[in-house]
């Protein structure tokens, strides 16, 4: 279980995040929806200890991990796998060298035991035959796969998705939703995930999230989330421009 | 404007002991992280590659010149005060003492030090710092100490070579535009030839290389903004070691020659 509690963060005037509190329960996907610039990446960086808070606590199993430090956030790390909003590929690698890097790093595993792991995470994500390519000659949409198939290659405990299926073609996307949902089923995954896409979060979520002004607002199931009165929640997902959040 | 100034001042002053304090938090990271260079030892030889093998055609053009015009110029200013006998010595000592390390370092500063600062500030932009701090891979072990490793073991053989080339195109140009044989330069440079000299340009060298692995490390890691932000942070990697490699140069010839 992560449990956020009044987790602070600005940069410079610019406020981000102001107070929130989420609990993640354990083998669910909890998914956050909120505007562009709401502070969901920043949230999810805080998450795996890339950004520390300005004040606020994040337990997992009960241990505050934002005063983690070196062995221990290393030790941390390897239970969560990312995906990146940019999918942030190193560009000096192959996609082979990408999603086994991890493997490689902290296994012992003979190397062609990693080269079959990393073909079924690559097949996982609908790839073949992109092994020995660099990033730069990838479609977007193929590097978000890539960066999935990386955050998935230790079968880590903890999947933080940063949107997911922004960029697929929409037979992809559903793929990928289809993915995510095997995850948590077959090998109990706790995800969070971030996206704009609300047909994806209906799909993937036991829980959405909305955050909003640096808060959460709405906690709830994709059911409730249809049926809520909660204007701003409606808006958002209604995709209206006029109302309580102001388009411009 | 008087304020105005004082805070330009103040706000410079701040920057720069920032920057002070960063380099020191970084090469304390990088002592720390010396136990484990052995693993991922290929990143320190694809960097040795990178900063030494390749850099060598680039310094045995510069270092030809170097040596062939400080020929030249000591050969001018010995005119009719000093014997041509010691022409040799003069050169030998110029070249191995202050003209190769240096001369190799600003070399290899713009050539290597901007590369590791754009390589790592486009590495930062793009969040693949942040990628492999989520793989539980510590960036310091995985591309600041190869680097780091490779730039002070590098810049002292590439300043064996820059000696050996400038002192070749130092002697060239006195057997054939000043008239000094070949014996008589080379005895002149045998003549007050000290190995310690060698040694003391070769320590030069490890510090430069230390200076330009860890200045372009800093400035990659300290990137913001995108492609103008790795613009911004290559060049003062550049300027920055520059300037440092001429001021570690006048501390340390003020220690061993002072
Ligand atoms: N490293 C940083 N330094 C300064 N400001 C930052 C940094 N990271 C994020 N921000 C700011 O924090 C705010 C929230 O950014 P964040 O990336 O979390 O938004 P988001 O909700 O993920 O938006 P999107 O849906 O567009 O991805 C933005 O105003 C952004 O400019
Ligand atoms: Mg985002």
């Amino acid at each position: 279980m992560i449990e956020i509690v009044d987790l602070h963060k600005s940069f410079g005037d610019n406020k981000v995040l102001d107070g929130v509190n989420l609990t993640i329960n354990k083998g669910e996907t909890t998914t956050i929806i909120g505007r562009s610039g709401g502070g969901k990446s920043v949230l999810l960086k805080h998450i795996i200890g890339l950004v520390k808070p300005d004040s606020g606590r994040i337990l997992i199993d009960g241990e505050d991990i934002t005063l983690y430090k070196n062995e221990k956030l290393v030790k941390l790390r390897q239970r969560f796998g990312m995906l990146f909003q940019s999918s942030a590929l190193f560009d000096s690698m192959t996609v082979e060298e990408n999603v086994g890097l991890g493997l490689r790093e902290h296994t012992k595993l003979p190397e062609d035991e990693i080269r079959g792991i990393v073909n079924e995470k690559l097949r996982l994500v609908g790839l073949r035959g992109v092994e020995d390519v660099k990033p730069a000659e990838l479609s977007g949409g193929m590097k978000k796969r890539v960066g999935l198939a990386r955050a998935i290659a230790m079968n880590p405990e903890y999947i933080l998705y940063d949107e997911p299926t922004t960029g697929l073609d929409p037979i992809m996307a559903d793929a990928i939703n289809y993915l995510i949902i095997r995850m948590k089923n077959e090998l109990n995954v706790t995800s969070i995930a971030v996206t704009h896409d609300i047909v994806s979060a209906y799909k993937i979520s036991n829980r959405i999230a909305m955050i909003y002004e640096g808060k959460i607002i709405f906690v709830g199931t994709p059911e409730e989330v249809k049926s809520t009165d909660d204007p701003i929640v409606r808006q958002f997902v209604e995709g209206k421009a006029t109302g309580i959040i102001k388009a411009v | 404007m008087g304020m105005g100034l004082v805070s330009y001042i103040g706000s410079k002053a701040l920057g720069f002991f920032t920057d002070v304090g960063g380099v020191a938090i970084l090469l304390k990271a990088i002592v720390f992280n010396l136990p484990r260079l052995f693993k991922n030892f290929h990143l320190t030889v694809e960097q040795m590659v990178f900063i030494g093998v390749n850099s060598l055609p680039l310094i045995i053009f510069v270092s030809i010149f170097t040596g062939a015009v400080s020929s030249v110029q000591a050969a001018y200013q010995f005119h009719n005060y000093v014997p041509m006998r010691y022409l040799g010595t003069a050169v030998g000592k110029a070249v191995v003492i202050e003209l190769g390390p240096v001369l190799t370092a600003l070399v290899v500063a713009g050539r290597v030090g901007a590369a590791i600062a754009a390589e790592l500030g486009t590495m930062k932009v793009t969040e693949q710092i942040d990628a492999l701090e989520t793989l539980a891979i510590d960036p310091i072990h995985y591309l600041v100490v190869p680097r780091f490793i490779s730039g002070i073991t590098m810049l002292p053989i590439l300043v064996l070579f820059s000696d050996l080339v400038a002192i070749l195109g130092a002697l060239v140009v006195a057997v054939v535009f000043v008239d000094v044989s070949a014996h008589t330069f080379l005895s002149g440079l045998k003549m007050f030839f000290h190995l310690s000299d060698l040694f003391a340009g070769l320590f030069k060298a490890f510090i430069f290389g230390g200076i330009i692995a860890t200045i372009g490390c800093y400035q990659g890691f300290k990137t913001t903004g995108g492609a103008e932000g790795v613009g911004t942070s290559t060049t003062k990697a550049v300027v920055i070691s520059s300037v440092l490699i001429l001021v570690a140069d006048y501390v340390i010839a003020s220690f061993l020659f002072g």
